[in-house]
Protein backbone atom coordinates (compact mmCIF):
# COMPACT_ATOMS: atom_id res chain seq x y z
CA UNK A 1 0.00 0.00 0.00
CA UNK A 2 1.15 3.84 -0.68
CA UNK A 3 1.50 5.96 2.03
CA UNK A 4 0.18 9.17 0.69
CA UNK A 5 -2.19 11.17 2.71
CA UNK A 6 -4.02 13.99 1.75
CA UNK A 7 -5.65 16.26 4.80
CA UNK A 8 -9.08 18.49 3.92
CA UNK A 9 -8.55 20.69 7.48
CA UNK A 10 -9.55 24.22 6.95
CA UNK A 11 -7.51 25.09 10.83
CA UNK A 12 -3.92 25.46 9.90
CA UNK A 13 -2.62 24.69 13.41
CA UNK A 14 -4.20 20.86 13.17
CA UNK A 15 -3.27 20.71 10.01
CA UNK A 16 0.68 21.31 10.53
CA UNK A 17 0.18 19.65 13.38
CA UNK A 18 -1.43 16.20 11.75
CA UNK A 19 1.44 16.49 8.77
CA UNK A 20 4.03 16.19 11.61
CA UNK A 21 2.80 13.33 12.93
CA UNK A 22 2.08 11.27 9.91
CA UNK A 23 5.53 12.91 8.27
CA UNK A 24 7.28 11.58 11.11
CA UNK A 25 5.50 7.88 10.74
CA UNK A 26 6.88 7.63 7.19
CA UNK A 27 3.89 9.54 5.33
CA UNK A 28 3.56 11.64 2.89
CA UNK A 29 1.17 14.41 3.40
CA UNK A 30 -0.83 16.85 0.93
CA UNK A 31 -3.19 19.61 2.65
CA UNK A 32 -5.51 21.08 1.00
CA UNK A 33 -7.99 23.94 3.07
CA UNK A 34 -11.55 24.00 1.88
CA UNK A 35 -14.52 22.02 0.91
CA UNK A 36 -14.97 23.93 -2.65
CA UNK A 37 -12.83 21.86 -4.96
CA UNK A 38 -11.44 19.64 -2.27
CA UNK A 39 -12.86 16.84 -4.92
CA UNK A 40 -10.79 18.11 -8.00
CA UNK A 41 -7.83 17.94 -5.15
CA UNK A 42 -8.67 14.20 -4.39
CA UNK A 43 -8.49 13.86 -8.19
CA UNK A 44 -5.58 15.56 -8.64
CA UNK A 45 -3.62 13.57 -6.00
CA UNK A 46 -4.80 10.40 -5.40
CA UNK A 47 -3.84 9.71 -2.19
CA UNK A 48 -3.99 6.08 -0.37
CA UNK A 49 -5.38 7.87 2.45
CA UNK A 50 -8.14 10.67 2.77
CA UNK A 51 -8.64 12.75 6.10
CA UNK A 52 -11.35 14.68 5.46
CA UNK A 53 -13.00 17.83 8.60
CA UNK A 54 -16.68 18.25 8.72
CA UNK A 55 -16.71 22.03 8.81
CA UNK A 56 -14.62 23.09 5.67
CA UNK A 57 -15.58 26.71 4.10
CA UNK A 58 -17.25 25.67 0.81
CA UNK A 59 -18.92 22.44 1.10
CA UNK A 60 -19.36 20.38 4.39
CA UNK A 61 -16.96 17.81 4.57
CA UNK A 62 -20.14 15.34 3.93
CA UNK A 63 -20.83 17.36 1.00
CA UNK A 64 -17.43 16.55 -0.26
CA UNK A 65 -17.73 13.23 0.53
CA UNK A 66 -20.76 11.89 -1.15
CA UNK A 67 -19.32 13.37 -4.24
CA UNK A 68 -16.21 11.11 -3.54
CA UNK A 69 -18.57 7.62 -3.29
CA UNK A 70 -20.66 8.71 -5.99
CA UNK A 71 -17.27 8.26 -8.23
CA UNK A 72 -15.90 4.81 -9.43
CA UNK A 73 -12.21 6.05 -8.94
CA UNK A 74 -12.87 7.62 -5.27
CA UNK A 75 -16.04 5.32 -4.53
CA UNK A 76 -13.44 3.02 -2.43
CA UNK A 77 -11.46 5.79 -0.98
CA UNK A 78 -10.69 5.33 2.42
CA UNK A 79 -11.52 7.65 4.48
CA UNK A 80 -11.27 9.04 7.79
CA UNK A 81 -13.49 11.73 9.10
CA UNK A 82 -12.88 14.67 11.78
CA UNK A 83 -16.26 15.31 13.72
CA UNK A 84 -16.51 17.86 16.75
CA UNK A 85 -17.02 16.26 20.27
CA UNK A 86 -20.41 15.49 21.51
CA UNK A 87 -21.88 15.96 17.78
CA UNK A 88 -23.62 12.67 17.29
CA UNK A 89 -25.58 13.99 14.49
CA UNK A 90 -22.47 14.49 12.55
CA UNK A 91 -21.14 10.37 13.25
CA UNK A 92 -24.52 9.35 11.90
CA UNK A 93 -23.85 11.87 9.23
CA UNK A 94 -20.32 10.90 8.83
CA UNK A 95 -21.13 6.73 8.33
CA UNK A 96 -24.39 7.56 6.30
CA UNK A 97 -21.76 9.91 4.18
CA UNK A 98 -19.88 6.73 3.79
CA UNK A 99 -16.79 7.53 5.98
CA UNK A 100 -14.29 4.57 7.15
CA UNK A 101 -13.77 6.02 10.23
CA UNK A 102 -13.94 8.53 12.14
CA UNK A 103 -12.57 10.02 15.41
CA UNK A 104 -13.79 13.63 17.17
CA UNK A 105 -11.99 16.38 18.40
CA UNK A 106 -9.95 16.87 20.03
CA UNK A 107 -8.52 13.95 19.14
CA UNK A 108 -5.09 12.44 20.49
CA UNK A 109 -2.27 12.13 18.24
CA UNK A 110 -1.99 8.52 18.90
CA UNK A 111 -5.59 8.22 18.08
CA UNK A 112 -5.28 9.97 14.64
CA UNK A 113 -1.78 7.60 13.79
CA UNK A 114 -3.67 4.42 14.68
CA UNK A 115 -6.68 5.65 12.70
CA UNK A 116 -4.83 6.44 9.50
CA UNK A 117 -2.49 3.08 9.52
CA UNK A 118 -5.37 0.59 10.28
CA UNK A 119 -7.23 2.01 7.25
CA UNK A 120 -4.42 0.80 5.08
CA UNK A 121 -3.64 -2.12 6.61
CA UNK A 122 -4.42 -5.20 3.87
CA UNK B 1 -81.32 18.75 33.23
CA UNK B 2 -79.81 16.46 34.81
CA UNK B 3 -76.78 16.52 37.14
CA UNK B 4 -73.18 14.99 37.72
CA UNK B 5 -72.72 13.65 40.69
CA UNK B 6 -70.40 16.37 41.43
CA UNK B 7 -73.41 18.42 42.27
CA UNK B 8 -74.17 16.09 45.29
CA UNK B 9 -71.52 18.82 47.05
CA UNK B 10 -73.32 21.78 46.20
CA UNK B 11 -76.36 20.23 47.19
CA UNK B 12 -74.93 19.23 50.46
CA UNK B 13 -73.22 23.03 51.18
CA UNK B 14 -76.92 24.72 49.99
CA UNK B 15 -78.85 22.04 52.61
CA UNK B 16 -76.03 23.20 55.52
CA UNK B 17 -76.43 26.44 54.89
CA UNK B 18 -80.25 26.79 55.60
CA UNK B 19 -79.67 25.23 58.61
CA UNK B 20 -81.68 22.22 57.00
CA UNK B 21 -81.46 18.41 58.61
CA UNK B 22 -80.44 15.73 55.63
CA UNK B 23 -83.78 13.42 57.09
CA UNK B 24 -86.01 16.73 56.06
CA UNK B 25 -84.99 17.88 53.16
CA UNK B 26 -84.85 13.96 51.73
CA UNK B 27 -88.21 13.67 53.55
CA UNK B 28 -89.89 17.14 51.59
CA UNK B 29 -88.15 15.72 48.28
CA UNK B 30 -89.80 12.47 48.80
CA UNK B 31 -86.39 10.34 48.69
CA UNK B 32 -84.79 8.23 51.44
CA UNK B 33 -82.03 10.38 53.83
CA UNK B 34 -80.29 7.18 52.92
CA UNK B 35 -80.38 7.62 49.33
CA UNK B 36 -79.83 11.86 49.70
CA UNK B 37 -77.03 10.83 51.64
CA UNK B 38 -75.60 8.65 48.96
CA UNK B 39 -76.54 12.13 46.78
CA UNK B 40 -74.40 14.29 48.67
CA UNK B 41 -71.38 12.30 48.94
CA UNK B 42 -71.08 12.36 45.33
CA UNK B 43 -71.85 8.17 45.37
CA UNK B 44 -75.14 8.08 43.32
CA UNK B 45 -76.79 9.94 40.36
CA UNK B 46 -79.45 12.51 40.65
CA UNK B 47 -82.41 12.03 38.19
CA UNK B 48 -84.08 15.39 36.65
CA UNK B 49 -87.77 14.71 39.17
CA UNK B 50 -85.70 14.19 42.43
CA UNK B 51 -83.26 16.97 41.02
CA UNK B 52 -86.59 19.48 40.78
CA UNK B 53 -87.70 18.26 44.30
CA UNK B 54 -84.67 19.00 46.15
CA UNK B 55 -84.36 22.64 44.45
CA UNK B 56 -87.80 22.77 45.38
CA UNK B 57 -87.38 21.79 48.99
CA UNK B 58 -84.25 24.17 49.16
CA UNK B 59 -86.12 27.21 47.34
CA UNK B 60 -82.85 27.20 44.52
CA UNK B 61 -83.10 27.38 40.85
CA UNK B 62 -82.04 24.38 39.30
CA UNK B 63 -79.64 26.15 37.65
CA UNK B 64 -77.58 27.60 41.08
CA UNK B 65 -77.20 23.62 41.48
CA UNK B 66 -75.57 22.97 38.22
CA UNK B 67 -71.95 24.74 37.72
CA UNK B 68 -70.41 24.71 34.37
CA UNK B 69 -66.87 25.26 35.77
CA UNK B 70 -67.41 21.41 37.78
CA UNK B 71 -66.96 20.34 33.89
CA UNK B 72 -63.99 22.24 33.47
CA UNK B 73 -62.33 20.71 36.13
CA UNK B 74 -63.48 17.08 35.02
CA UNK B 75 -62.15 17.80 31.72
CA UNK B 76 -58.28 19.19 33.67
CA UNK B 77 -58.54 15.85 35.52
CA UNK B 78 -59.53 13.42 33.06
CA UNK B 79 -56.60 14.83 30.64
CA UNK B 80 -54.18 14.31 33.97
CA UNK B 81 -55.26 10.93 33.73
CA UNK B 82 -54.43 10.41 30.17
CA UNK B 83 -50.88 11.53 30.99
CA UNK B 84 -50.37 8.17 33.30
CA UNK B 85 -49.72 4.77 31.83
CA UNK B 86 -51.03 2.78 35.17
CA UNK B 87 -54.90 2.94 35.75
CA UNK B 88 -56.36 5.56 37.19
CA UNK B 89 -60.56 5.49 38.87
CA UNK B 90 -61.87 7.33 36.28
CA UNK B 91 -65.21 6.41 37.07
CA UNK B 92 -64.75 8.49 40.39
CA UNK B 93 -63.11 11.45 39.35
CA UNK B 94 -65.92 13.33 40.34
CA UNK B 95 -66.57 11.90 43.69
CA UNK B 96 -62.76 12.89 44.20
CA UNK B 97 -63.42 16.39 42.93
CA UNK B 98 -66.44 16.42 44.95
CA UNK B 99 -64.30 15.62 48.53
CA UNK B 100 -61.66 16.94 47.70
CA UNK B 101 -61.25 20.10 45.70
CA UNK B 102 -58.42 21.25 47.15
CA UNK B 103 -55.99 18.27 46.32
CA UNK B 104 -58.37 18.02 42.77
CA UNK B 105 -57.37 21.48 41.95
CA UNK B 106 -53.41 21.41 43.21
CA UNK B 107 -53.51 18.22 40.76
CA UNK B 108 -54.63 20.02 37.64
CA UNK B 109 -52.37 22.90 38.33
CA UNK B 110 -49.16 20.30 38.75
CA UNK B 111 -50.59 19.07 35.24
CA UNK B 112 -50.76 22.24 33.74
CA UNK B 113 -46.97 22.89 35.27
CA UNK B 114 -45.70 19.66 34.09
CA UNK B 115 -47.12 20.96 30.52
CA UNK B 116 -44.93 23.69 30.80
CA UNK B 117 -41.82 21.82 32.12
CA UNK B 118 -41.79 19.19 29.07
CA UNK B 119 -42.09 22.27 27.01
CA UNK B 120 -39.20 24.40 28.18
CA UNK B 121 -37.38 20.92 28.44
CA UNK B 122 -38.09 20.78 24.63
CA UNK B 123 -37.22 24.09 23.53
CA UNK B 124 -33.85 24.00 26.00
CA UNK B 125 -33.37 20.84 24.32
CA UNK B 126 -33.78 22.12 20.66
CA UNK B 127 -32.26 25.43 21.66
CA UNK B 128 -28.70 23.10 22.23
CA UNK B 129 -29.19 20.96 19.18
CA UNK B 130 -29.90 23.99 16.64
CA UNK B 131 -28.89 27.18 18.27
CA UNK B 132 -25.81 28.46 15.46
CA UNK B 133 -24.61 30.95 18.10
CA UNK B 134 -23.64 28.00 20.04
CA UNK B 135 -22.91 25.89 17.66
CA UNK B 136 -19.77 28.32 16.11
CA UNK B 137 -18.60 28.91 19.60
CA UNK B 138 -17.98 25.20 20.60
CA UNK B 139 -16.71 25.11 16.94
CA UNK B 140 -13.92 27.79 17.61
CA UNK B 141 -13.69 26.43 20.90
CA UNK B 142 -13.18 23.02 20.25
CA UNK B 143 -10.90 23.52 17.15
CA UNK B 144 -8.60 25.58 19.64
CA UNK B 145 -8.36 22.87 21.71
CA UNK B 146 -7.83 20.01 19.11
CA UNK B 147 -4.74 22.39 18.20
CA UNK B 148 -3.63 22.98 21.27
CA UNK B 149 -3.78 18.99 22.22
CA UNK B 150 -1.93 18.09 19.35
CA UNK B 151 0.94 20.55 19.69
CA UNK B 152 1.68 20.10 22.85
CA UNK B 153 1.58 16.61 22.72
CA UNK B 154 3.98 17.06 19.64
CA UNK B 155 6.55 18.87 21.88
CA UNK B 156 5.71 16.73 25.27
CA UNK B 157 6.71 13.20 23.37
CA UNK B 158 9.37 14.42 20.43
CA UNK B 159 12.49 14.74 21.77
CA UNK B 160 14.51 14.68 18.57
CA UNK B 161 12.31 17.67 17.00
CA UNK B 162 14.15 20.31 15.12
CA UNK B 163 14.63 23.63 16.61
CA UNK B 164 12.89 25.48 13.97
CA UNK B 165 9.34 22.95 14.42
CA UNK B 166 9.84 23.25 18.00
CA UNK B 167 9.59 27.41 17.50
CA UNK B 168 6.74 27.32 15.06
CA UNK B 169 4.77 24.59 17.52
CA UNK B 170 4.97 27.09 20.28
CA UNK B 171 3.99 30.05 18.46
CA UNK B 172 1.32 27.95 17.22
CA UNK B 173 0.60 26.92 21.10
CA UNK B 174 0.56 30.58 21.96
CA UNK B 175 -1.76 31.51 19.28
CA UNK B 176 -4.20 28.75 20.49
CA UNK B 177 -4.15 29.72 23.82
CA UNK B 178 -5.19 32.84 23.01
CA UNK B 179 -7.86 31.30 21.02
CA UNK B 180 -9.33 29.26 23.37
CA UNK B 181 -9.59 32.13 26.20
CA UNK B 182 -11.71 34.18 23.44
CA UNK B 183 -13.38 31.66 22.49
CA UNK B 184 -14.07 30.63 26.44
CA UNK B 185 -15.17 34.17 26.79
CA UNK B 186 -17.51 34.22 23.79
CA UNK B 187 -19.13 31.33 25.46
CA UNK B 188 -19.85 33.04 28.68
CA UNK B 189 -21.06 35.89 27.17
CA UNK B 190 -23.42 34.01 25.23
CA UNK B 191 -24.29 31.72 28.57
CA UNK B 192 -24.51 35.15 30.15
CA UNK B 193 -26.87 37.61 27.67
CA UNK B 194 -28.80 34.00 27.52
CA UNK B 195 -30.41 34.83 31.12
CA UNK B 196 -33.67 36.66 29.15
CA UNK B 197 -33.80 33.66 26.50
CA UNK B 198 -34.08 31.05 29.10
CA UNK B 199 -36.95 32.97 30.69
CA UNK B 200 -38.91 32.75 27.80
CA UNK B 201 -38.25 29.15 27.91
CA UNK B 202 -39.33 28.21 31.21
CA UNK B 203 -42.50 30.69 30.89
CA UNK B 204 -45.23 29.10 29.71
CA UNK B 205 -46.34 28.59 26.28
CA UNK B 206 -45.90 32.88 25.08
CA UNK B 207 -49.97 31.65 23.96
CA UNK B 208 -50.95 30.55 26.94
CA UNK B 209 -49.13 33.48 28.70
CA UNK B 210 -51.42 35.62 26.35
CA UNK B 211 -54.72 33.55 26.61
CA UNK B 212 -54.20 33.75 30.60
CA UNK B 213 -54.02 37.32 30.22
CA UNK B 214 -57.03 38.11 28.01
CA UNK B 215 -58.79 35.71 30.24
CA UNK B 216 -58.33 37.66 33.82
CA UNK B 217 -59.48 40.56 31.68
CA UNK B 218 -63.01 38.58 30.84
CA UNK B 219 -61.78 38.80 26.93
CA UNK B 220 -62.66 41.51 26.69
CA UNK B 221 -60.30 44.69 26.37
CA UNK B 222 -62.65 48.66 26.44
CA UNK B 223 -59.57 50.50 25.94
CA UNK B 224 -59.49 49.78 22.40
CA UNK B 225 -63.14 50.79 21.67
CA UNK B 226 -63.17 53.71 19.83
CA UNK B 227 -62.73 57.14 21.86
CA UNK B 228 -61.33 55.25 25.18
CA UNK B 229 -57.73 55.08 26.51
CA UNK B 230 -56.40 53.32 23.77
CA UNK B 231 -54.41 50.48 23.43
CA UNK B 232 -51.02 52.17 24.98
CA UNK B 233 -53.02 51.81 28.26
CA UNK B 234 -52.78 48.09 27.81
CA UNK B 235 -48.96 48.37 27.06
CA UNK B 236 -47.46 48.79 30.71
CA UNK B 237 -49.62 45.30 31.13
CA UNK B 238 -48.03 43.59 28.50
CA UNK B 239 -45.01 44.63 29.57
CA UNK B 240 -45.39 42.63 32.25
CA UNK B 241 -45.84 39.93 30.34
CA UNK B 242 -43.11 37.18 31.78
CA UNK B 243 -41.58 36.45 27.99
CA UNK B 244 -40.72 38.19 24.40
CA UNK B 245 -42.58 36.04 22.91
CA UNK B 246 -45.80 36.58 24.85
CA UNK B 247 -45.16 40.41 24.33
CA UNK B 248 -45.10 40.05 20.72
CA UNK B 249 -47.96 37.94 20.66
CA UNK B 250 -50.27 40.53 22.93
CA UNK B 251 -49.38 43.52 20.83
CA UNK B 252 -50.25 41.45 17.27
CA UNK B 253 -53.64 41.02 19.18
CA UNK B 254 -54.09 44.41 20.07
CA UNK B 255 -53.69 45.65 16.16
CA UNK B 256 -56.13 43.62 15.31
CA UNK B 257 -58.92 43.81 17.82
CA UNK B 258 -58.36 47.48 17.82
CA UNK B 259 -58.68 47.46 14.03
CA UNK B 260 -62.57 45.39 15.15
CA UNK B 261 -63.57 47.47 17.35
CA UNK B 262 -62.96 50.41 15.18
CA UNK B 263 -64.90 49.17 12.17
CA UNK B 264 -67.56 47.46 13.98
CA UNK B 265 -68.46 50.53 16.92
CA UNK B 266 -70.48 48.78 19.85
CA UNK B 267 -72.95 50.82 19.56
CA UNK B 268 -73.85 49.77 16.20
CA UNK B 269 -72.46 46.34 16.53
CA UNK B 270 -74.80 45.39 19.31
CA UNK B 271 -77.95 45.85 17.85
CA UNK B 272 -76.88 44.59 14.65
CA UNK B 273 -75.98 41.15 16.43
CA UNK B 274 -79.29 41.30 17.66
CA UNK B 275 -81.05 42.57 14.53
CA UNK B 276 -79.75 39.64 12.60
CA UNK B 277 -79.92 37.04 14.54
CA UNK B 278 -76.27 36.85 14.92
CA UNK B 279 -75.66 35.99 11.83
CA UNK B 280 -72.10 36.06 11.13
CA UNK B 281 -72.20 36.37 7.61
CA UNK B 282 -75.10 38.88 7.53
CA UNK B 283 -72.82 40.54 10.08
CA UNK B 284 -69.97 40.84 7.90
CA UNK B 285 -71.61 41.98 4.29
CA UNK B 286 -73.52 44.65 6.89
CA UNK B 287 -69.93 46.15 8.39
CA UNK B 288 -67.73 45.56 5.25
CA UNK B 289 -65.46 43.18 7.06
CA UNK B 290 -64.50 39.71 7.08
CA UNK B 291 -66.37 36.91 8.82
CA UNK B 292 -63.22 36.31 10.99
CA UNK B 293 -63.33 39.65 12.39
CA UNK B 294 -66.83 39.45 12.82
CA UNK B 295 -66.61 36.18 15.21
CA UNK B 296 -63.91 38.05 17.21
CA UNK B 297 -65.98 40.54 17.94
CA UNK B 298 -68.62 38.59 18.80
CA UNK B 299 -65.81 36.83 21.22
CA UNK B 300 -64.44 39.66 22.49
CA UNK B 301 -67.41 41.59 23.35
CA UNK B 302 -68.41 42.53 26.91
CA UNK B 303 -70.02 39.52 28.62
CA UNK B 304 -69.98 37.69 25.84
CA UNK B 305 -70.91 33.67 26.30
CA UNK B 306 -69.19 32.59 23.08
CA UNK B 307 -66.53 30.89 23.25
CA UNK B 308 -64.01 31.00 19.41
CA UNK B 309 -60.98 29.26 18.29
CA UNK B 310 -58.78 30.38 15.48
CA UNK B 311 -56.52 28.10 13.73
CA UNK B 312 -53.82 28.04 11.29
CA UNK B 313 -53.58 25.60 7.65
CA UNK B 314 -51.67 23.04 10.07
CA UNK B 315 -54.94 23.13 12.32
CA UNK B 316 -52.25 24.54 15.06
CA UNK B 317 -54.80 26.39 17.38
CA UNK B 318 -53.58 30.64 17.72
CA UNK B 319 -55.83 31.41 20.40
CA UNK B 320 -58.40 29.93 22.13
CA UNK B 321 -60.98 31.06 24.39
CA UNK B 322 -62.63 28.03 25.90
CA UNK B 323 -65.90 28.03 27.29
CA UNK B 324 -66.32 26.28 30.97
CA UNK B 325 -68.19 23.59 29.06
CA UNK B 326 -66.05 23.35 25.94
CA UNK B 327 -62.11 22.69 27.08
CA UNK B 328 -59.95 23.58 23.91
CA UNK B 329 -56.92 20.72 23.84
CA UNK B 330 -53.32 22.35 23.61
CA UNK B 331 -51.11 21.41 20.99
CA UNK B 332 -53.31 21.67 17.96
CA UNK B 333 -54.90 17.32 19.73
CA UNK B 334 -58.58 18.58 19.10
CA UNK B 335 -61.58 16.46 17.89
CA UNK B 336 -61.06 16.36 14.03
CA UNK B 337 -64.90 16.26 13.68
CA UNK B 338 -64.95 19.74 14.70
CA UNK B 339 -66.71 21.89 12.47
CA UNK B 340 -63.25 24.38 12.51
CA UNK B 341 -61.47 21.79 10.46
CA UNK B 342 -64.45 20.86 8.40
CA UNK B 343 -64.27 25.20 6.84
CA UNK B 344 -60.51 24.59 6.68
CA UNK B 345 -60.69 22.18 3.57
CA UNK B 346 -63.83 24.62 2.61
CA UNK B 347 -62.55 28.43 2.48
CA UNK B 348 -64.87 30.86 2.31
CA UNK B 349 -68.37 28.66 3.15
CA UNK B 350 -69.91 28.72 6.16
CA UNK B 351 -70.06 25.62 8.42
CA UNK B 352 -72.60 25.35 10.29
CA UNK B 353 -73.49 22.43 13.07
CA UNK B 354 -75.25 21.47 15.92
CA UNK B 355 -72.80 19.62 18.23
CA UNK B 356 -72.80 17.51 21.15
CA UNK B 357 -69.79 17.12 23.84
CA UNK B 358 -70.26 13.84 25.68
CA UNK B 359 -70.20 13.27 29.39
CA UNK B 360 -72.34 12.49 31.88
CA UNK B 361 -74.34 15.37 31.28
CA UNK B 362 -73.99 16.04 27.18
CA UNK B 363 -73.69 19.52 26.24
CA UNK B 364 -75.40 20.90 23.02
CA UNK B 365 -73.57 23.75 21.10
CA UNK B 366 -74.02 25.77 18.29
CA UNK B 367 -70.84 25.56 16.30
CA UNK B 368 -70.01 27.89 13.19
CA UNK B 369 -67.29 27.82 11.59
CA UNK B 370 -65.93 29.92 8.40
CA UNK B 371 -62.05 30.24 6.62
CA UNK B 372 -60.55 32.48 5.23
CA UNK B 373 -57.80 32.60 2.27
CA UNK B 374 -55.31 35.11 2.67
CA UNK B 375 -53.28 35.65 -0.78
CA UNK B 376 -50.46 37.71 1.25
CA UNK B 377 -48.15 37.76 -1.41
CA UNK B 378 -50.60 38.52 -4.44
CA UNK B 379 -52.08 36.36 -7.31
CA UNK B 380 -49.60 34.50 -8.27
CA UNK B 381 -48.02 34.06 -4.39
CA UNK B 382 -48.51 31.98 -1.04
CA UNK B 383 -52.07 31.69 0.17
CA UNK B 384 -52.60 31.59 3.76
CA UNK B 385 -55.63 30.09 5.50
CA UNK B 386 -57.31 31.09 8.43
CA UNK B 387 -59.90 29.18 10.25
CA UNK B 388 -61.81 30.33 13.02
CA UNK B 389 -64.59 28.43 14.92
CA UNK B 390 -67.53 30.54 16.74
CA UNK B 391 -68.57 28.05 20.26
CA UNK B 392 -72.15 29.00 21.88
CA UNK B 393 -74.01 26.51 24.19
CA UNK B 394 -77.35 25.70 22.99
CA UNK B 395 -79.48 24.22 25.49
CA UNK B 396 -82.61 24.37 24.11
CA UNK B 397 -82.30 22.48 20.91
CA UNK B 398 -83.55 19.55 20.61
CA UNK B 399 -82.68 15.80 18.28
CA UNK B 400 -79.24 14.70 17.69
CA UNK B 401 -76.16 17.04 17.19
CA UNK B 402 -72.77 16.32 15.36
CA UNK B 403 -71.36 13.87 17.95
CA UNK B 404 -67.96 15.50 18.91
CA UNK B 405 -65.58 15.05 21.84
CA UNK B 406 -62.69 17.69 23.31
CA UNK B 407 -59.69 15.12 22.13
CA UNK B 408 -59.55 11.42 21.55
CA UNK B 409 -57.69 10.42 24.20
CA UNK B 410 -60.70 11.86 27.03
CA UNK B 411 -63.46 10.97 24.63
CA UNK B 412 -65.18 8.38 25.83
CA UNK B 413 -67.19 7.94 22.04
CA UNK B 414 -65.27 4.21 21.87
CA UNK B 415 -66.92 3.42 17.76
CA UNK B 416 -66.21 6.89 16.75
CA UNK B 417 -65.06 6.50 13.11
CA UNK B 418 -62.24 9.50 13.48
CA UNK B 419 -60.63 7.81 16.58
CA UNK B 420 -57.05 8.52 16.34
CA UNK B 421 -56.15 6.69 19.54
CA UNK B 422 -57.74 4.55 21.95
CA UNK B 423 -59.70 6.51 25.11
CA UNK B 424 -59.02 6.36 28.24
CA UNK B 425 -62.36 6.60 29.11
CA UNK B 426 -63.38 3.03 27.04
CA UNK B 427 -67.19 1.93 28.07
CA UNK B 428 -68.01 5.52 29.74
CA UNK B 429 -70.01 7.00 26.27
Amino acid sequence: MGRHVLLIEDEPHIAEAIRFILNRDGWQVSTHANGQDAVARVHATRPDVLILDVMLPGASGFEVLSQLRAQPETANLPVLMLTAKGQGRDREAAERAGADLFITKPFSNAEILASVRSLVTP
Amino acid sequence: MALSGLSGTRLRERRLALGLRQADLARAAGISPSFLNLIEHNRRRITPPVLERLAGALGVDLAELGDGTDRRRIEDLRAAAGMQDSPVEMDRIEDFLGRFPGWADLLRAQHRRLGQLERTVFLLNDRLGHDPHLSAALHEVLSALSSVRSTAAILAETEDIEAEWRARFHANLHADSERLASGAEVLVAYLDGSEERAQDALAAAPQDEVEGWLAARGWHLPELEPGAAGPAALHPAIAALASGAARSLAGDWLRVLEDDAARMPLAEFEPALAGEGGDPIRLARRFGVGVLAVFRRIAFRDGAVEGLVICDASGTPLIRKPLPEFALPRFGAACPLWPLFTALARPMEPVSALADLPGLVPQRFHLRAFCEPDAVAGFDGLVLRRAAMLIAPDPGAGGVGLPIGSSCRICPREACPARREPSILAGRG
